[in-house]
């Protein structure tokens, strides 16, 4: 059972007469991590927002379609029937995300793992602190860290932020997370701490994540999804869709014939 | 808990929104009814004297067309300088000094210019109330050109260079060709700004009964006779104030409003 | 021709350093004879325009803080002096009166200049202004920056900008006439006072704190509120935890732009302060400001009062330029 099954689903930004995402079926399965790939534009980030319902912060988007959401307690509903304000709180505490760019909070290290924490309600102290220590241990970013957690969190190079901001989204223990690119603007180091960071943590959470670099598509991923125009085009193992994809665009794609 | 929280605080917000446009909506409404009400096309005809607002209004005019004239040039000259010729120190300076002047209170000006210009010539002037206000406009334009300048790319002046066209050459017909909407908005804003000034006019060029053209003596001024008609205690002067007042403001708003559509459309 | 078009736009450049070195020069000299009368007690004495007699027989009834302004006067300097006996209320119709040596029964007299009470009018005014305009231009700021959909916020936000632009002798008729009324009817009082005029320059300088508030708070990074909210934050919790403190250089700058503006306010004021050179024993009493005390005390004064005027307009000039430099340079280029 896929955590997220995302069923015919489409999508439409507000003042664009086409959808940006047309028909797309795709299972998130349960602690694995699934890859999104495709050329620029094709819509992955627009895809990966949807299900956490991000879009919603700016007004006038069209969904079509169901996101199908198992949480922990095998309750099944359709993301995109929510409507409430505490919804998607819920939503978005049970399912988190990490940007291209390191998004540190302006605030301390520590108010910043705690952060997630604190807006939940979670309001003791020792509580907070291991929680906090638990999640900076989880992202490998303890030892660097610890000396230092009431210093400003701008202080951290980008590799680290992008780890902080990883502790961030665990620390309120998600059911799924949502990566995009969170790599991208990374140096080589610092891109494979984070690789080792998000196969780690397939054992809490499912994991999907939008990738440019086929070989951490490769390296990190159980399956793949190959996006083209909008269009999901190819759904398989990472493997297969590697070694002997079905089609012929995601063939083109993955041996660098365009994209 | 949070949520009602949150509700609370953005109602709040919104609720703000709303009383600043009530107090928009209620001085407007308050110009329209007391202004219209003693408006009449006659206003336009005669003099203050004869109980119309003919002189005050071209006196104003006058007044910020000079300013213009005195100001414009300089000011881009300024805005040129800093971000085209100006390098490190100096050019910063004088960016930061014509920030502060911007914000700097306007009856300060006018005493500036009542010391410098008024007592040495013996009376309050037209010229005298020109030049506080192209004081006043001098720093609006030196800004909005130096940050119109800067949205220009290099490459459209290395272009010109390349092409062999020299350093003012290139200013003149490239860079300020490319920056001129902006410009031209900065400004229609600055001049929608000092038409409406008062207080650097009271003790420059005062105000006058008269329809006059002579610059060397007391200059008709619509916002200083506002002031004073306003301060009077017939019912009539008052009405006179009220119309003069929504007059200044429909000008104000309709050039402002220009400013803006200028870029708008042209972007 | 190169040359020419250079040396002439760094002339221009030039002038804006010639022109506020000129308007300091300027006013420190037009201020220099009442500078050297009054010192700086000058600051503190809330007397303007006051006749004291330099009565050579009388000993009796020495007053202090007019003794210390005094040290350096010429005629007075062996002598005591009485101040003539009017009460305040006589003074204040005296305004316009000039003041140089009168001689009253068999008195000397000499005419002195305080600054305290413009000065106090000012800082207050302007205080009550900021009291009242702060909460309200964070809120609409706020409103315009997060709440309300882009093309709402834009309607609107050019509305605050149109009413940032209604030129001040407006707010100040339209203050005196319907908004004072409504005020002292609340709270008692004058309808002229100082909480009526600092209400007014309050909802002048309004729009144009909501309006650089809300420029500083939209530079706030799109990504930094999705990931506050992809943690399922309200939005009230981003703007409280992202935004105010991603922006706070800036919007701090933005509040002292804004207290800058309103301590040089004159029109605005002026319909409404009362223009009496009193010091308020409550808000609602009626006082005087520094902008407004020059607007109507310039024209007919003369001598050592204008001197006095320029004085204080030094004064304001040196505490706005302060004020003006520590927004923009300290607080806004931080923010950039
Ligand atoms: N806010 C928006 N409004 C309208 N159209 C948008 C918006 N955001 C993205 N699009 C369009 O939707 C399509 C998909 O964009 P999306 O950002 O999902 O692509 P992507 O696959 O993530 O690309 P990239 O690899 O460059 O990040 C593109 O054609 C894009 O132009
Ligand atoms: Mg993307």
């Amino acid at each position: 059972m896929p955590v997220l099954n995302i069923k015919k689903f489409s999508f439409t930004y507000p003042g664009v007469d086409h959808p940006s995402l047309k028909n797309i079926n795709l299972p998130i399965k349960k602690n694995k991590i699934t890859a999104l790939i495709g050329p620029s534009g094709c819509g992955k980030s627009t895809l990966l927002r949807s299900m956490n319902r991000i879009h919603d912060l700016y007004p006038g988007n069209k969904y079509e379609g169901k996101i199908e959401f198992t949480d922990e307690n095998k309750q099944i509903s359709d993301i995109l029937d929510i409507k409430k304000e505490n919804e998607f709180i819920e939503l978005r505490q049970k399912i988190g995300m990490i940007f291209q760019k390191p998004t540190p909070f302006p605030m301390s290290i520590f108010d910043n793992v705690a952060y997630g924490l604190k807006i939940a309600g979670v309001k003791n102290k020792t509580e907070l602190a291991d929680r906090v220590e638990v999640a900076l241990k989880g992202s490998a970013l303890w030892k660097e860290v610890h000396d230092r957690l009431n210093k400003s969190a701008m202080g951290l190079s980008g590799g680290q932020q992008q780890r902080l901001c990883i502790a961030r989204a665990v620390a309120v223990k998600p059911e799924v997370l949502l990566f995009d690119e969170p790599t991208s603007a990374l140096d080589p180091i610092s891109t494979g701490a984070i690789e080792e960071l998000i196969v780690e943590l397939k054992k809490d959470v499912s994991i999907a994540i939008v990738t440019h670099n086929m070989q951490q598509a490769s390296r990190i991923s159980d399956y793949t999804a190959f996006m083209y125009l909008g269009d999901l085009v190819e759904y398989d193992k990472t493997e297969n869709i590697f070694l002997n994809p079905k089609e012929k665009k995601t063939e083109d794609y993955i041996t660098g014939r365009f994209g | 808990m949070r949520l009602l929280i949150n509700k609370i605080f953005l109602s709040l917000s919104v609720l703000s929104a709303l009383i600043g446009l009530a107090f928009l909506a209620w001085i407007l409404i308050t110009l329209f009814i007391k202004g219209l009400g003693s408006f009449h096309f006659g206003l336009f005809l005669n003099d203050l004297i004869d109980g119309g607002l003919r002189n005050l209004i071209i006196g104003q005019f006058i007044l910020a067309g000079l300013a213009s004239i005195i100001g414009i040039p300089l000011g881009m000259a300024a805005g040129i300088y800093i971000q085209e010729y100006g390098q490190g120190r100096y050019a910063n300076i004088i960016r930061d000094l014509s920030d502060i002047m911007m914000s700097a209170p306007s009856i300060v000006i006018g005493a500036f210019v009542y010391a410098v210009v008024v007592v040495p010539t013996g009376g309050t002037s037209g010229f005298a109330g020109a030049i506080a206000l192209a004081i006043m406009m001098i720093p609006v334009v030196i800004n909005t050109t130096d940050n119109m300048l800067s949205l220009v790319p290099r490459e459209l002046r290395e272009a010109g260079i390349a092409l062999g066209a020299s350093k003012y050459k290139v200013i003149i017909d490239i860079v300020i060709k490319a920056a001129k909407v902006g410009i031209m908005t900065g400004i229609l804003l600055a001049f929608a700004r000092i038409i409406g000034e008062t207080a650097p006019l009271l003790f420059t060029s005062e105000t006058s009964n008269y329809f006059s053209l002579n610059l060397t003596e007391s200059f008709p001024s619509l916002t200083v006779s506002i002031y004073d008609l306003a301060n009077e205690p017939e019912e009539a002067s008052r009405d006179l104030a009220w119309a003069a007042s929504f007059i200044l403001t429909v000008l104000v708003l309709i050039i402002n409003l220009s400013g803006r559509f200028i870029t708008r459309n042209k972007k | 021709m190169e040359k020419i078009f250079q040396k002439l736009s760094l002339s221009s450049a030039s002038l804006v350093f010639v022109l506020l070195i000129g308007i300091f020069i300027t006013l420190y000299t037009a201020a220099k004879p009442a500078i050297d009368e009054f010192g700086f007690d000058f600051v503190t004495n809330p007397d303007w325009n006051k006749e004291v007699s330099l009565n050579p027989t009388s000993l009796t009834d020495t007053v202090v803080d007019m003794e210390e302004d005094s040290l350096d006067g010429e005629i007075i300097d062996e002598d005591d002096m009485e101040i003539a006996d009017e009460d305040d209320d006589a003074i204040l119709d005296e305004d316009e009166d000039d003041m140089m040596l009168d001689d009253e029964d068999d008195a000397v007299t000499k005419t002195i200049y305080g600054g305290l009470v413009p000065i106090i009018g000012t800082l207050l005014t302007t205080l009550i202004a900021l009291a009242f305009a702060l909460p309200i231009a964070m809120g609409i700021a706020v409103f315009l920056a997060e709440i309300a959909p882009k093309n709402i916020a834009n309607v609107v936000g050019i509305a605050i900008e149109l009413l940032a632009a209604i030129p001040s002798i407006i707010f100040g008729m339209w203050g005196l006439y319907y908004f004072a009324p409504i005020i002292s009817d609340l709270f008692g009082g004058y309808q002229v006072s100082l909480l009526t005029a600092g209400l007014v320059l309050g909802v002048m300088v309004l729009p144009f704190m909501a309006a650089i508030t809300r420029d500083s708070m939209n530079t706030t990074p799109n990504v930094l509120k999705e990931s506050a909210y992809a943690l399922g934050a309200t939005k009230f919790e981003v703007i409280k935890d992202i935004i105010f403190p991603f922006s706070k250089v800036g919007i701090i700058g933005s509040i002292i732009l804004a207290l800058g503006r309103a301590l040089g306010e004159t029109m605005a004021v002026a319909f409404l302060i009362g223009s009496i050179f009193v010091l308020p024993q409550k808000i609602t009493d009626p006082t005087i400001s520094i902008p407004v005390a020059m607007a109507n005390n310039f024209g007919e004064a003369s001598g050592l009062g204008e001197s006095a005027l320029f004085y204080l307009a030094l004064i304001l000039f040196i505490i706005s330029f302060a004020i003006i430099s520590i927004a923009k340079f300290y607080f806004l280029k931080k923010a950039n």
